[in-house]
């Protein structure tokens, strides 16, 4: 069990010095991320660029310190909203019951047979690629996992004593779901919340690979890495950079995760 | 169990009519007509000629209407025709097939042999360095954005060893090559793209794996075999293994949709032409009767293999039965 | 004139004695190319992508054909005659062609092909230079007399249109026929397979008019991702691709790639521009659109875009074409300048927050591009910053193609847009520029109307006489550009690669690829020779 908690401690690490340098990008990049220099076009990395230059000549720390505030956001405001709407439809589904719960049964069951990958695609194509449609549409086509855990806890919940006892005392339902229930669900949804993140930021990596992702020059993680593919084998540092960020991020996040797990599973508490 | 299947398959005819409804309609609102497919403008190409084209299509006519004209045909059996090449869709779905399962059922395949073993030996020896080391491997693999995994895999094997061949899944010369020849041909491009989708998918099964090793662990009958003095290999390898194997048998089901899918990103990488890319390409068209067809197979195959799955669940463990979800 | 003759032959002498294969023995081989798109069609009349056009172009032939001077010369017409100024075209149809399946080419071909073009049930996106021609009539088996409503001119160039055969497409319905995927034409290479979304294999066509090609079997890949391209050219997976401009002068400088491959430049036929729309009352103002020419420095997008392969493009014809007028010079990058023009139009900063303002409206406006176009997203972020420099706020959206067409440009809901043309040869840009031509789905959908241009597209279209038609373009070349309806940005150069072991390739105006069936392989470096 202590063992295993390095790895958490990993994660926590991670994701605490990614946060950070993603809030206070603009006092740790030295570089405006945005500042073409065609005169030091492709530098490989040195005490001025200390991650080098990309193939406009910016450097590249400084749009990897901005591309972190932009791939953590589009990862926390996706989850956020799918978190939101997972809650909400869960919540619904498990609390009424009848009809209502089969509607949205029936519902996150037709959402759960398209590829995701579709659904990102059309909205994108109504919407276009802007930053904040990338954080809705991930949000928007990743709920469901969440309405069914909130739908099952509070399932198994509702008959139980204490809301019985709320009801007696005359609480209202919004009130009974939102102090009761839901508080008692929120564990699994951390866990499910903290892998969403790291999702959303692989999502949006592949959707840059596609050219659908955050346009430039706003710089995201993903969208560094794709330009990455054209400068293989010249620029290593272009390579090399943004993808470790990503694949550090992703492996602290999806630690944390687990290590949340962990610590919520009944089965464990010896 | 017979009248458990029927009511669930009932069950599916209203998802499914709602599916296509739904994809109906969005990929007739979302902008973008499927006559405009050039990536290029060429002034050659006059806007009366694309009138017509249109109205070849049958695009003039309602929503509605073509939906039901979509229906009709498809109680025929017929998913219609691209609007692309005038093939019709089920032509270019079977296609696209036949290398997308391949590569699919190899890496799943892959998934298992190294996933169950790495999560039952995590789970055995819970909390150790090796538990560590193997969690962070899984990770690792789930971690990587696809195309850069496999773009430095490339790179390495490919451009710098000169080991494996880059894209493609046949050597220009493949007709003339004997048997063995043309085995070895399709082994040695085909290893990369199973390695990658093998190594990104590890982390899904094996933590399952570990998970469910570790519950069956703590459970009474194994405290009871142990505490009779049985060898802790026997223990682990025959009470616990069978038992903790079980739910595996519902992701098996579980991946069946997932048989036919392809990713875009995977194949435009490798220059594999199967499902993910012939999709991706008819969203970016707008070829209709394309993303209806491979959205409805689809649709029908994860319907089925949720089924299949809790079928098996059920037969394993009858409590479910009971509350038919 | 005679100078240039002269030289020519001189260079085709230097083909003939320099490089010639020597005999049958330098037949072989084969060329492996790439292609990040699969054709969709191999009806010519049908195929509207760049990848069938490519393939129908070696299967199939037209009756003329440009040449590497980009002059028109005969193809399956051996010569023609324009007679009534025009209105009539007679073609002289060489004899002794045959289709690959054996039978005889013949004038029925061409009427058919024709026939199929102004078809309103076939979903040809070409009927439209054809519909101005008011017959068609086969005077004998090897003579076409084709007759206009009007003269025009740019319908001779049409000709080039790849003839189906009659003979096996008569009673077919062309866009669900087996001879989309199976075709037979006359052309330098026959159709062996095409196996979708791999690749499309052609094999030489051993009866071809003008000789065998030499090379015998032509590979056309699908490899949808460049980066996986270039990696395959690294270990000469493909013969021949085109570059990027950074592959070009970063990635290929390297003892391999000059050991292994020859690379090529040349000006392409098309060009970049920043289109504006002219019934924003911001664009309306010319001094405006001057400003921004001035604002914008061409040469900055040209090396921070191209890595300075490529030219300043200075109006709607590329500078091979001999409708360019060569005395136009690009508007420099003069930022002053641009801020001296804005102030004169009422643009001047009041409030003092950097933005340049006009009765209480700051200058602000979003440039629109498409995506999946790197170049054309790098030159507008370039733009965006030099706008910024003089006090104009610029925002980037990138839009996918589909909804960028349907949704803003057709309906006119723009306020700048960085696109780009590719041209044909011939240039007649009517539907581009004429004042008529802008109806939401039509080309000119900046709005741009100029009485003295409408005028001289008319008279364009209705002059042959090359000499006569260079005056007329040279003059609405100059008119256009100084209107300034787009800021024309470049014109990217052509780069492409092949194999060093092709011998035979001979960079001319129109390319390198119009004597590809002259290219050859000597016999000891011949890589694919099993078949």
């Amino acid at each position: 069990m202590k063992n295993l908690n390095r790895l958490t401690v990993f994660g926590i690490i991670v994701v605490v010095v990614m946060a950070a340098a993603a809030l206070f990008a603009p006092f740790i990049a030295e570089h405006d991320p945005g500042a073409i220099e065609l005169g030091s076009v492709l530098m490989p990395p040195s005490a001025e660029h200390i991650m080098g230059t990309d193939s406009l000549g910016r450097d590249l720390f400084s749009r990897m310190v901005y591309g972190a505030r932009i791939s953590l956001s589009v990862g926390f405001v996706a989850v956020g909203i799918s978190v939101i709407a997972g809650v909400i439809f869960g919540s619904l589904a498990g609390y009424y019951g009848g009809w209502i719960d089969s509607v949205i049964s029936r519902f996150i069951d037709i959402m759960l047979c398209f590829p995701t990958f579709f659904l990102i695609l059309a909205t994108i194509a109504v919407l276009g690629p802007g930053i904040w449609n990338i954080m809705v549409i991930i949000g928007l086509t990743s709920w469901m996992g969440v309405a069914r855990l909130i739908r099952a806890e509070i399932l198994s919940l509702r008959e139980r004593e204490f809301v019985e006892a709320a009801r007696a005392v005359g609480a209202s339902d919004f009130r009974i779901i939102t102090r009761h229930l839901i508080p008692n669900g929120l564990g699994p949804v951390l866990v499910s919340a903290t892998l969403g993140v790291a999702g959303a930021i692989l999502t949006e990596s592949g959707l840059s690979f596609l050219g659908l992702g955050v346009q430039p020059p706003v710089p995201s993680w993903g969208n560094i890495l794709t330009e990455a593919k054209s400068t293989l084998g010249i620029a290593w540092w272009i390579t090399v950079f943004p993808g470790l960020a990503i694949l550090i991020t992703v492996l602290g996040y999806n630690l944390l995760g687990e290590g949340l797990r962990e610590h919520f599973n009944p089965h464990r508490k010896q | 169990m017979v009248n458990y299947i029927a009511r669930r398959l009932i069950g599916i005819l209203p998802v499914l009519i709602g599916i296509t409804l739904i994809t109906f309609f969005v990929i007739h609102l979302s902008p973008g007509k499927p006559t405009r497919l050039q990536a290029e403008m060429s002034p050659k190409i006059s806007l009366e000629a694309r009138e017509k084209l249109d109205k070849l299509y049958g695009l003039d006519k309602p929503v509605h209407i073509q939906y039901w004209e979509w229906v009709r045909r498809l109680a025929r059996f017929d998913l219609g025709k691209s609007f692309v090449d005038d093939r019709p869709v089920s032509q270019k779905i079977g296609e696209r097939l036949p290398v997308t399962i391949a590569i699919n059922v190899l890496s799943l395949a892959l998934i298992f042999l190294a996933a169950v073993p790495i999560g039952i030996t995590s789970a055995v020896k819970e909390g150790t360095a090796y538990d560590r080391i193997s969690t962070v491997f899984v990770f690792i693999g789930f971690a990587m954005p696809t195309f850069w995994l496999a773009l430095l895999l490339m790179n390495l094997f490919g451009v710098h060893l000169g080991w494996l061949p880059i894209s493609g899944i046949k050597s220009i010369d493949f007709e003339d090559y004997n048997l063995l020849e043309k085995f070895m041909d399709l082994a040695r491009h085909l290893a990369l793209p199973v390695f990658v989708s093998a190594f990104v998918g590890l982390a899904g099964i094996s933590r399952y794996m570990r998970t469910s090793m570790l519950e069956v662990l703590n459970k009474d009958f194994i405290r009871t075999a142990r505490a009779k003095g049985l060898p802790e290999n026997i223990v682990i390898y025959k009470h616990a293994l069978k038992n903790a194997l079980l739910p595996i048998v519902t992701i098996i089901g579980l991946s069946i949709p997932g048989l036919i899918g392809g990713s875009v990103i995977f194949e435009s990488i490798y220059a594999i032409p199967g499902m993910g890319k012939l999709f991706y390409d008819s969203v970016m068209a707008r070829d209709y009767p394309v993303i209806m067809g491979v959205l409805f197979i689809g649709a029908i195959l994860t319907l089925i293999g949720n089924l299949v799955a809790d079928v098996v669940y059920a037969y394993v463990d009858p409590r479910i039965r009971v509350s038919g979800r | 004139m005679h100078i240039k003759i002269s030289r020519f032959v001189g260079i085709f002498l230097f083909i003939v004695w320099g490089h010639a294969p020597l005999g049958w023995s330098q037949y072989g081989d084969a060329i492996v190319t790439a292609s990040i798109g699969d054709a969709s069609t191999l009806i010519p009349i049908l195929a509207s992508d760049s990848s069938s056009a490519e393939i129908c172009g070696l299967i199939y032939n037209g009756l003329i054909k440009y040449d590497k001077n980009l002059n028109l010369e005969g193809e399956l017409a051996e010569s023609w005659e324009i007679k009534d100024g025009g209105l009539v075209i007679i073609f002289h149809l060489r004899k002794g062609v045959r289709w690959h399946d054996g039978e005889p080419f013949t004038a029925r071909d061409v009427e058919f092909t024709y026939l199929k073009l102004i078809d309103p049930n076939v979903k040809t996106p070409y009927s439209g230079d054809f519909e101005r021609v008011k017959s068609l009539e086969v005077l004998d088996e090897h003579t076409v007399k084709v007759t206009y409503k009007e003269p025009f001119s740019p319908g001779l160039s049409s000709w080039g249109m790849g003839i189906m055969p009659k003979h096996l497409l008569e009673n077919e319905d062309l866009s669900s026929t087996k001879y989309a995927r199976d075709p037979v034409g006359t052309g330098p290479y026959r159709f062996k397979e095409w196996k979708t979304g791999e690749k499309i294999v052609l094999v030489s066509n051993p009866d071809y008019y003008e000789g065998r090609p030499f090379i015998n079997r032509y590979i056309y890949r699908i490899i949808p991702d460049q980066a996986t391209t270039f990696l395959e050219l690294q270990t000469q997976g493909v013969d021949q691709i085109g570059l990027t401009p950074l592959q070009y002068s970063r990635q290929t400088d390297t003892p391999f790639f000059r050991k292994y491959y020859r690379k090529y430049k040349y000006p392409s036929f098309g060009y970049a521009y920043m289109g504006l729309n002219l019934r924003d009352a911001k664009f309306s103002d010319a001094r405006v659109r001057l400003a921004l020419d001035y604002a914008i420095d061409k040469d900055e997008i040209i090396t921070g875009v191209l890595l300075g392969l490529g030219r300043v493009s200075t109006g709607p014809f590329p500078p091979e074409s001999w409708a360019c007028n060569k005395d136009i010079k690009p508007v420099p990058y003069d930022p002053v300048k641009a801020k001296e023009l804005l102030r004169e139009a009422g643009w001047e900063d009041r409030d003092g927050d950097g933005i340049l303002d006009k009765d209480g409206q700051k200058f602000k406006f979003t440039i629109m591009t498409n995506q999946g176009n790197d170049p054309r997203k790098t030159a507008s972020e370039i733009i965006q910053r030099r706008l910024r420099d003089i006090g104009i706020e610029a925002e980037v959206r990138i839009i996918e193609w589909a909804t960028f067409l349907s949704e803003f440009i057709d309906k006119g809901k723009f306020e700048a847009v960085i696109m780009g043309w590719s041209l044909s040869r011939d240039p007649d840009c009517y539907d581009i520029w004429h004042s008529s031509k802008t109806r939401p789905g039509e080309f000119n959908f900046v709005g741009y109307n100029n009485a003295e241009v409408d005028k001289l597209l008319l008279e364009g279209r209705r002059e042959y006489g090359q000499e006569k038609r260079r005056e007329i373009y040279n003059r609405i070349n100059k008119l256009i550009f100084d209107d300034h309806p787009y800021i024309f940005l470049y014109v990217p150069d052509a780069l492409p690669i092949v194999h060093e072991r092709f011998k035979g390739i001979e960079p001319a105006p129109a390319g390198i690829g119009y004597n590809f069936i002259k290219w050859y392989v000597p016999k000891r470096e011949q890589r694919y020779t099993r078949w």
